[in-house]
């Protein structure tokens, strides 16, 4: 029995002297000795192998399904101008009393129809679905068993995911989370020096690659000369908690939010010891003026890091970038956009918050087989002449989107949960107004 | 959408409403998956403020028109089964149905659209579009963009342009009359993928 445990006790002190040395020390240091290379390298391989595979055995079925698109219909692209031009090609234009054809509702009801079968908010906050399948037990959909080999390779994938690597992950996690808390606290204690700030970027950074090769992360960062510099902020479009760690990993940013309790409250006030952020009461969050306040004093200060928001205020499922609250863009600051994109085969990063809590969704994260994922870092903006908080933020967005590769909404992600205002059919009305009486207001009062 | 195993087969009356609808089973799961989203009491049937929780619905002119038509008079909740029915009107017309005498019309015949269409601007249901009826529909596609004389104009114009037996309403056949040229069958499909 002895014996038993003096073994157990040699094998976990060995199991983690090869983590520090392999994982931990060139993640602090910031090289790396080429293990998680061969691991994607072999993953990659394993995959296209798969999708061969199955590609073959389903020959005829896939044609449809080369669009990664979610969804159940196809969406006319036609305008409310084109659509009713067609409608109405039938008959001739009347001299007098608008251009109305009874045919016109067709088009309402059908886009209402439409959006009652799927609308365009509540896709994306669904995970995106899959081309083919990656070996994963919960993209699982339709996929019938195709052969032996197949099926034996997606055994040992989950063996390999939930046996070797979730251990693996969850303990540089947590080495991780304890070593953000113990560095930033003791270098909280350091008096103002210039070494301070130094050493609170260093500790930073090696805990969130810690974190990041807890995760199996693959990053790869593009125009880096673009990256947000002090007194700015930096926005992002948001697809899970992960994106701080994502963006973390190369460079050192204040975060924004609210005051929680528990673990989180440790690490936010472990942080808070070694640079400044900026943690928000829950009673203040309502009092904006006091959000914009705090916010400019801290972008005014040219020595504190540049601040990260999400603008969208919520997860969105990363095929598309929702509206982006107009609050941070009123401060008046450098805006440095930065595009994420996640790579879906690997594993799906989105946080569906009403389906999953923050500790399931980790562990979905650490059994899936990696996390790859692209960051563009776009060029400054800045707020124009002429053009309010709202236009600007459209701005930014647009940027985003185009860089990232992902769809341009004006919907307000927040609204997934709540009722839209009345005054929005107004927009819809004086559309079609002016295809009805809009060119003849001059014959409208020759004739009455 | 997601990783759901769930299958046809756990939906009531799935086959029937296949057969008579046209819908194929992964459509039917997919639609099944839609209604449970919007009943977010979880009680099996539909109200009409459900329907709130989709944006773009809210943003239609005619959005409560086309939420009433769910509805049979009379009745405040409507069933999965009554819910696919509804939306089966816009399936694709089959081009090659050959129909004998005793099948019933199906749901996605051109009759069937433009008596939808029709139940858009009959709100009572009566058979008749009444010039009240049509103002009221007309206010809520033009909103306040259009003062009041503008609207008894092109209410006045399109009456007199459909109505042939000079009753003041326009009936379920004039209404088709009217709308002879129109192609329908693309104007009123929603196209279902896979």
């Amino acid at each position: 029995m002895e014996d038993f445990w003096a073994a157990a006790i040699w094998a976990l002190e060995i199991w983690l002297y090869l983590i520090i040395s392999t994982i931990m020390i060139p993640a602090m240091f910031g090289f790396s000795l080429g293990i998680s290379e061969t691991y994607m390298t072999i993953l990659v391989q394993t995959l296209e192998w798969a999708t061969l595979k199955i590609q073959k055995a389903n020959a005829d079925e896939r044609t449809l399904k080369s669009s990664p698109s979610n969804g159940l219909i196809q969406r006319e692209d036609g305008s409310m101008e084109k659509e009713l031009e067609e409608l109405r090609r039938s008959r001739p234009k009347p001299p007098v009393g608008g251009d109305f054809t009874l045919s016109d509702c067709f088009y309402f009801t059908r886009r209402g129809i439409e959006s009652i079968v799927e609308d365009e908010v509540t896709q994306r906050f669904s995970s995106e679905e899959l081309v083919s399948w990656n070996l994963l037990t919960r993209t699982n959909n339709d996929f019938q068993y195709i052969s032996l080999k197949l099926t034996l390779v997606y055994g040992l994938g989950i063996f390999v995911r939930y046996c070797i690597l979730a251990p693996l992950r969850i303990t540089l996690a947590c080495i991780g989370l304890t070593w953000l808390v113990i560095g930033t606290s003791a270098v909280g204690l350091l008096p103002n020096w210039r070494i301070k700030f130094w050493l609170s970027e260093w500790v930073h950074v090696m805990c969130y690659r810690i974190c990041a090769r807890g995760l199996s992360a693959t990053i790869r960062y593009h125009n880096r000369e673009n990256k947000p510099k002090k007194g700015g902020i930096c926005v992002a479009n948001h697809t899970s908690p992960i994106d701080i760690v994502i963006l973390c990993n190369d460079g050192c940013y204040a975060m924004v939010g609210q005051v929680h309790g528990g673990l989180m409250g440790v690490i936010q006030r472990a942080m808070v010891r070694s640079c400044p952020h900026v943690w928000f009461e829950r009673a203040e969050m309502k009092d904006r003026h006091l959000v914009t306040k705090r916010l400019k004093d801290h972008v005014n200060d040219k020595t504190k890091l540049p601040i990260l928001i999400f603008p969208e205020g919520t997860c969105v499922n990363n095929t598309s970038v929702m509206m982006f609250k107009k609050g941070s863009f009123e401060i008046g600051a450098t805006i440095y956009p930065v595009a994420i994109k996640y790579d879906l085969k690997f594993g799906d990063a989105f946080w569906n918050s009403s389906k999953y809590s923050m500790v399931s969704y980790l562990l979905r994260m650490m059994t899936s087989w990696a996390l790859v994922c692209n960051v563009w870092y776009l060029p400054a903006m800045h707020q124009q002449e002429g053009e309010d908080a709202v236009q600007f933020a459209n701005r930014v967005k647009s940027a985003i989107a185009h860089r990232g590769g992902l769809v341009d909404l004006q919907w307000d992600g927040g609204l997934k949960r709540a009722k839209v205002k009345e005054s929005f059919k107004e927009q819809q009305q004086k559309q079609y107004s002016s295809m009805v009486v809009g060119d003849d207001i001059v014959l409208f009062h020759n004739t009455t | 959408m997601g990783s759901s195993n769930s299958s046809v087969n756990n939906i009531p009356n799935a086959q029937e409403l296949m057969q008579e609808t046209g819908f194929s089973a992964a459509h039917i799961l997919r639609l099944h998956e839609r209604f449970e989203f919007l009943d977010k009491h979880k009680c099996g049937q539909l109200r009409p403020q459900d329907f709130g929780a989709v944006q773009e619905l809210a943003l239609n002119p005619i959005g409560d028109s086309i939420i009433s038509a769910f509805f049979s008079p009379g009745q405040e909740t409507v069933d999965f089964a009554s819910f696919v029915r509804i939306l089966a009107h816009f399936r694709p017309t089959d081009r090659n149905q050959s129909r004998d005498g005793a099948q019933q019309e199906p749901a996605n015949s051109s009759i069937r659209k433009l008596k939808f269409a029709f139940q858009m601007y009959d709100q009572d249901r009566d058979g008749k579009i009444s010039r009240a009826e049509l103002l009221q529909v007309l206010r809520a596609m033009l909103g306040i963009q259009v003062t009041e004389e503008q609207l008894q104009s092109i209410a006045e114009r399109a009456i007199q342009e459909a109505d042939l037996d000079r009753d003041d309403a326009i009936s379920f056949d004039e209404f088709r009359k009217s709308l002879e040229k129109v192609d329908i069958d693309h104007k009123m499909s929603i196209r279902f993928l896979r």
